[in-house]
C-alpha cells in the first residue's frame, strides 16, 4: 500500500527517532533491576510487567508523530479529501508505525528478557506476546494521537488518555507470559491478547479518521 | 405532533436555562427526601448481616456510587453520540456538564470499596477484573475532563470529547459483567432484574432508596453546572446578555 | 424498629466503625463540598462575564 510506503520511507529519514525510542526502551527495562535490586527470584517475577510497561512507554514516545507532520505541512488536509477512505490511510500509517516501533521491540525485548534470568520458553512467549500486542498499540494510539492533534500539551495529553485503553492489552501481554512462567501455558491469555490486536485493528483507523475529521475542521 | 416540537424547543441553551433552574430545587428536595428513607432504612432499621457483621453498611454508599459512576457515563455517551450526529451545543455542554459529578462518583465507587475490602478481605485493593476496570472508568473520565480542557475550540471539544467517551464505552459492559466472566474477589450479582434478590429486603429497600438519591443528587448538580457552561459559551447570545444584566452585581440566582 | 440499642453502638459499627464512617463521611464531604464548588464557579463566570460586557460596551461606545 502506498501510504506504507511513503511513512516507512518518511519514518527512514528520521532513523534517529526509531532508535532514540528503542534506546529509550532498553533504558527503562535496565533501570528496574538498579532500582529493585539483583535479586533474580524478584526479578524473574517482574519482567513481564515490567518488559510491558517499558513497551507501552516506548510507544508512546512515537505516537504524537504519527500525523503532526503531514498536519504541520497539510499533506494530512490532502489525504483526508482524497478519494480514499481517510480509515485506509489511517491503517497504512498504524501498519507502517508499528513496523518501526512495535516490531524493533519485539526484536530487543528477549535479550532484555535474558537480563531478567527468563527461560527460554517465556522468552518465546514474550516476542510472540510484543508481537501480538504492539499491533493493537499502534492502533488505539492512533485514536488518541488524531485526538490531540495540534494541541498544547500535546504528548502528555495524548498518555493520559491512551494509557488507560492499553491497560487491557498489558494484562494479557504479561499475563502470556506469567502464565508461562508459572506453567499454567500462555495461550489463552495469546488468543485474548490477538483478539484484541484485531477488534482494535478493526476499529482503531475509523476512530481515528473520524477524530482527524474533527481536528481538520 | 405540537407535543414533539414543543420538546425540541428545549434543546436550545436560550429555553432550556431556564428550565434547568427551574427543575434544580425539585431534583435537590427529592434527592434529600430519597436520602433521608435510604439513610433511615439502611443504618438505622436494617438488620446486622450474617457474614459481614455491620461492615456491610457501605454499600449504601459503594452500590449507588458504582451504578452512578456506570450509569453518568453511559449518559454522557449518549449525548456525545446525539451531538456527533445533529451537531447540537446542548449535548455537548451536558456532557461536559456531568464529567465531574461522574469522576467524583468513580472515585467513590473505589474509594468505599477499599474500605469495605480491608476489614472484610484484609485488603485495600486487589487487581480483580472489576476493580481494574472500574480504576480505568476513573482514568476514562479524567482523561475526557484533561481533553475536553486543553481545546479552545468549544465545537471541537464537545466532538474530540464525544469521540473519546464512544471509544471508552466498552469498558462500561467489562464492568458489568466482569463479575461473571471471571470468578474472583469480587461477589456476584446480588440484585438482578431477573431473579429474586439474595439480601434481606430492609437491607434492598436501603439501597434501591440511596442509589435513586444519588442519582436525582447528579442530576441537580449537573444541571447547575450546565448552566454556568451555558452563559460561558453563550456570552454573545442577546439572552445571555439580558440574564447577566439581570442578575445585578452579586451574582445572585 | 430501630437496630441499635444506644448511640455509641450505632458509632461503633459493631467494630467496623473507621470504614463505615470512613465510607459515610467522605460521601458526605463530597456532596457538600460538590455543590458548593459550583455555585463559586457561577458566582466567579458570572461576575468575569459582566466584567468582560462592560469593557466591550466601554470599547464601543469609543
Amino acid at each position: 500500500m502506498a501510504v506504507v510506503g511513503r511513512d516507512l520511507k518518511l519514518a527512514m529519514r528520521r532513523q534517529a527517532d526509531i532508535v532514540s525510542a528503542l534506546f529509550f526502551f532498553v533504558i527503562v527495562v535496565s533501570l528496574f533491576p538498579l532500582g529493585i535490586g539483583p535479586e533474580p527470584d524478584l526479578l524473574r517475577k517482574l519482567a513481564p510487567g515490567v518488559l510491558w510497561v517499558a513497551a507501552l512507554l516506548a510507544t508512546m514516545l512515537s505516537l504524537p508523530r504519527l500525523f503532526a507532520d503531514d498536519y504541520r505541512d497539510g499533506t494530512l488536509e490532502q489525504l483526508a479529501l482524497a478519494p480514499h477512505p481517510l480509515g485506509l490511510v489511517v491503517t497504512g500509517k498504524v501498519i507502517a508505525h508499528w513496523l518501526v516501533s512495535g516490531l524493533p521491540l519485539a526484536l530487543i525485548a528477549p535479550v532484555l528478557g535474558i537480563q531478567f534470568d527468563l527461560a527460554a520458553d517465556a522468552l518465546v512467549v514474550l516476542t510472540g506476546a510484543i508481537v501480538i500486542g504492539t499491533p493493537a498499540l499502534s492502533g488505539i494510539g492512533a485514536i488518541g494521537a488524531a485526538l490531540t492533534l495540534g494541541l498544547r500539551g500535546g504528548g502528555v495529553l495524548l498518555s493520559l488518555l491512551v494509557l488507560p485503553l492499553y491497560i487491557p492489552v498489558l494484562i494479557f501481554g504479561a499475563g502470556a507470559v506469567d502464565a508461562t512462567v508459572t506453567g499454567l501455558g500462555g495461550e489463552g491469555h495469546l488468543s485474548l491478547l490477538a483478539a484484541l490486536t484485531f477488534a482494535s485493528l478493526g476499529f482503531a483507523p475509523w476512530a481515528s479518521a473520524a477524530a482527524l475529521k474533527i481536528a481538520l475542521e | 405532533m405540537t407535543d414533539r416540537f414543543n420538546l425540541y424547543r428545549y434543546a436550545a441553551p436560550s429555553a432550556f436555562y431556564p428550565l434547568a433552574g427551574a427543575m434544580i430545587p425539585y431534583f435537590a428536595a427529592v434527592a434529600v427526601v430519597f436520602g433521608l428513607a435510604g439513610l433511615w432504612l439502611g443504618m438505622l432499621v436494617a438488620p446486622t448481616d450474617f457474614q459481614q457483621g455491620e461492615g456491610y453498611r457501605i454499600i449504601f454508599i459503594h452500590v449507588p456510587a458504582s451504578w452512578m459512576s456506570m450509569f453518568i457515563y453511559l449518559v454522557m455517551a449518549f449525548w456525545a453520540a446525539i451531538g456527533l450526529a445533529f451537531n447540537t451545543r446542548l449535548s455537548g455542554m451536558m456532557a461536559q456538564a456531568l464529567a465531574p459529578t461522574g469522576a467524583l462518583m468513580a472515585f467513590l465507587s473505589l474509594w468505599t470499596g477499599a474500605l469495605w475490602g480491608k476489614p472484610m478481605w484484609g485488603t485495600w485493593w486487589v487487581w480483580d477484573a472489576r476493580l481494574t476496570s472500574e480504576l480505568i472508568l476513573l482514568f476514562l473520565y479524567i482523561g475526557y475532563m484533561a481533553l475536553v480542557a486543553a481545546i479552545d475550540d468549544q465545537r471541537r471539544a464537545d466532538k474530540a470529547g464525544g469521540l473519546l467517551l464512544l471509544v471508552g464505552v466498552v469498558n462500561i459492559p467489562i464492568i458489568y459483567f466482569s463479575v461473571k466472566w471471571w470468578n474472583t474477589l469480587h461477589q456476584g450479582a446480588s440484585v438482578s432484574l431477573t431473579k429474586s434478590p439474595s439480601m434481606a429486603s430492609t437491607m434492598l429497600w436501603g439501597m434501591l432508596l440511596m442509589a435513586m438519591c444519588f442519582w436525582m443528587y447528579s442530576i441537580a448538580v449537573a444541571l447547575m453546572r450546565v448552566r454556568t457552561i451555558m452563559l460561558e459559551r453563550e456570552r454573545h447570545t442577546d439572552w445571555v446578555k439580558a440574564e447577566l444584566a439581570s442578575l445585578g452585581a452579586g451574582g445572585e440566582k | 424498629m430501630i437496630h441499635w440499642n444506644s448511640f455509641s453502638e450505632f458509632l461503633a459499627m459493631g467494630g467496623y466503625g473507621l470504614y463505615v464512617w470512613g465510607s459515610f463521611g467522605v460521601t458526605a464531604l463530597i456532596m457538600a463540598i460538590e455543590p458548593i464548588m459550583v455555585a463559586r464557579n457561577r458566582k466567579a463566570t458570572i461576575a468575569r462575564l459582566r466584567r468582560q460586557l462592560r469593557a466591550e460596551s466601554r470599547n464601543a461606545a469609543e
